[in-house]
């Protein structure tokens, strides 16, 4: 009745795909932590931020078709829902040090509930995924897609800044929320936090892709890619593509906050520049050059163009941004599929001549 | 016939200046097979786009089994027992044949039930698999299938909705002759135990398996009888059959 071969591909592809995951995971347990110095490893950590991002946009745009040009947005309501639970903290019952420079005499009703350790880290993930399922709502079921979607994301990310910037005295401006001392009871400058941050990161890193992959290959995956090739034709099979489009997006925006959530102590600020249209537009590029159309090459991506920007960065400041405009290109029009597309190519040569 | 299914009365729908259809009645009882025919522009397609949700329409009413199809989404009527084929199939090429089936038969599951993977073949994908032919493909991606087979698995995927009403537009456009005649016996099997309705325009595939036949002319229904019946009309002759009779290629697509 079924093809012959699928019970073995099947069988094949879930053994080689354990072996590599568990070495991956290994590695960026076990051997990061030992070989790296502690600012190597905290700059990992935050590459594993930008990935957990990057995992959701590979999610929203190479499965969905949904191209998220403002991921920053939901990174940003992570991010800053984790600041403020710092920032209260370390403050101990007083205001927050930019607040008493701005010269806000009262805590705001905003930031009232954040000082709550429950409450906080579930906003993390309860906000972006609020507001991705509002907008997904309004926007799906007028069917609006396309560049269109991404122009609105992008004008999300645009407008949020704006927000952010304007309200100094809530949200300290420009300058974000920065000068943590303390994490959950530990010093949060300290190696030993640090490393402790690196395991975390990596760990719900793992767990998400784990997650995002057991839905990709669900039926539910199956319906996303059939939304993502023909959304018409899908509403002619009995389902909602609104319905998958959003919940999707949501998944996505969720697993955006996680990671701006986590960024914050592992890189010490939030601010308006981290979460504008530009980054947000950064971590796509990083996507597509990993290979949207694949979880790990999205993963792969983030750590990919992580690297070299810090690389570059270092070496030749100047080039980096003619760099990765030049590598997006490339990748567009050469490898669309990009790394990940590349190297599974590799593969299915060497199994032919086999 | 019996127990009326669908119910159309006073069609209207105006594209710009341009009325497609023109106040059309049509009642197809349970368990029918009915043919749709037409010259270009009758309004063949536009009636079944609107019997499916894909265009409003200006006047008149549309009642399916009970309900009023007015103002229903695409997929409220698609779970009302309502599946229709695209002139041009348009099957998942990303998906393997076995998932585009599979796809087509779960949407009546709870939505959370979706997260788990695919175990085996559901029953009635199995069987559609059969019907069509397409088993030994199951596992082979839909973009790699002919465009015969694509038709095939669209029918495929239209049987697995388990629908009331099978609405197929041109299933035999474009196919090659022994394709035509697999297509032909399919749908007699599909016909005997689900109400039919087909829009074709080849007259031999008419004359071969249709007992029921309504031509559309210029939006609105010139007649409705048997084939023998409908052939046997002079009006038909003219705008229809005579030409195709003269070889007049443009009616036959």
């Amino acid at each position: 009745m079924t093809a012959p071969e699928e019970p073995v591909r099947r069988w094949r592809g879930t053994a080689g795909f354990a072996a590599v995951f568990s070495a991956v995971a290994v590695l960026a347990l076990v051997a990061a932590p030992l070989l790296l110095e502690p600012f190597r490893l905290g700059l990992l950590a935050k590459y594993l931020c930008y990935a957990i991002v990057a995992l959701g946009i590979g999610l929203a745009w190479g499965q969905g078709g949904m191209l998220t040009l403002g991921q920053g947005v939901f990174f940003g309501l992570g991010g800053y829902a984790m600041g403020m639970y710092l920032k209260l903290n370390d403050a101990g019952g007083d205001l927050p040090d930019f607040m008493v420079w701005s010269g806000v005499e009262e805590l705001p009703a905003l930031w009232k509930p954040f000082a709550n350790p429950v409450f906080a880290p579930a906003m993390v993930v309860v906000l972006p995924v609020a507001v991705a399922l509002l907008l997904g709502t309004l926007v799906f079921r007028q069917r609006v897609r396309g560049a269109y979607f991404a122009i609105l994301t992008q004008a999300l990310a645009a407008a949020l800044v704006i927000l952010l910037v304007g309200q100094q005295g809530l949200t300290g401006g420009t300058n974000g929320l920065t000068n943590f001392f303390g994490f959950f009871g530990h010093d949060v400058a300290a190696d030993e936090t640090q490393r402790g941050l690196y395991l975390l990161v990596a760990a719900v890193l793992g767990a998400l892709y784990l997650g995002a992959r057991q839905l990709v290959r669900s039926r539910f995956g199956r319906l996303l890619l059939a939304v993502r090739d023909g959304e018409d034709r899908v509403r002619f099979l009995g389902y909602d593509p609104a319905v998958v489009k959003t919940l999707t997006f949501a998944v996505s925006a969720g697993m955006a906050g996680i990671a701006g959530a986590l960024f914050v102590p592992v890189v010490g600020i939030i601010s308006p520049a981290l979460l504008g249209v530009v980054p947000s537009l950064e971590l796509v590029v990083a996507v597509a050059v990993g290979g949207r159309f694949e979880l790990a090459g999205a993963v792969l991506g983030a750590v990919v163009m992580g690297y070299a920007r810090t690389y570059f960065s270092e070496e030749l400041p100047d080039a980096w941004l003619y760099l990765q405009g030049a590598l997006f290109v490339l990748v567009m029009t050469l490898a669309p599929k990009g790394l990940a597309g590349l190297a599974a190519g590799l593969v299915r040569r060497r199994e032919a001549r086999a | 016939m019996s127990e009326t299914l669908l119910e159309i009365r006073g069609l209207e729908v105006a594209f710009g200046g341009f009325r497609a259809l023109d106040g059309v009645d049509l009642t197809i009882g349970k368990g029918e097979l009915r043919f749709l025919i037409g010259p270009n522009g009758a309004g063949k397609t536009t009636l079944i786009d609107v019997i499916t949700g894909l265009t409003k329409p200006t006047a008149g009413s549309v009642r399916f089994g009970g309900h009023d199809l007015a103002g229903r989404k695409e997929h409220e009527i698609v779970r009302l027992g309502v599946g229709r084929t695209f002139q041009t199939s348009v099957v998942f090429e990303e998906l393997t044949v076995l998932e585009n089936l599979d796809l087509a038969a779960s949407f009546r599951r709870p939505l959370w039930s979706l997260l788990r993977r695919r175990r085996g073949v559901p029953e009635e994908v199995a069987a559609a698999l059969e019907t069509t032919g397409l088993a030994p493909l199951a596992g082979r991606r839909a973009g790699v299938l002919s465009h015969g087979q694509r038709q095939w698995l669209e029918i495929g995927m239209l049987i697995v909705q388990r629908p009331t009403l099978l609405l197929l537009d041109e299933p035999v456009a474009g196919m090659a002759q022994d394709e035509r005649e697999r297509t032909g016996e399919l749908l007699t099997d599909i016909a005997r135990d689900h109400t039919v309705v087909v829009v074709e325009h080849d007259m031999d595939f008419l004359r071969r398996y249709a007992s029921r036949v309504t031509v559309l002319h210029e939006g609105k229904v010139l007649t409705e009888g048997s084939v023998e019946q409908v052939r046997a009309d002079p009006r038909v002759q003219e705008i229809y059959l005579g030409r195709a009779r003269e070889g007049a290629e443009d009616a036959v697509r």
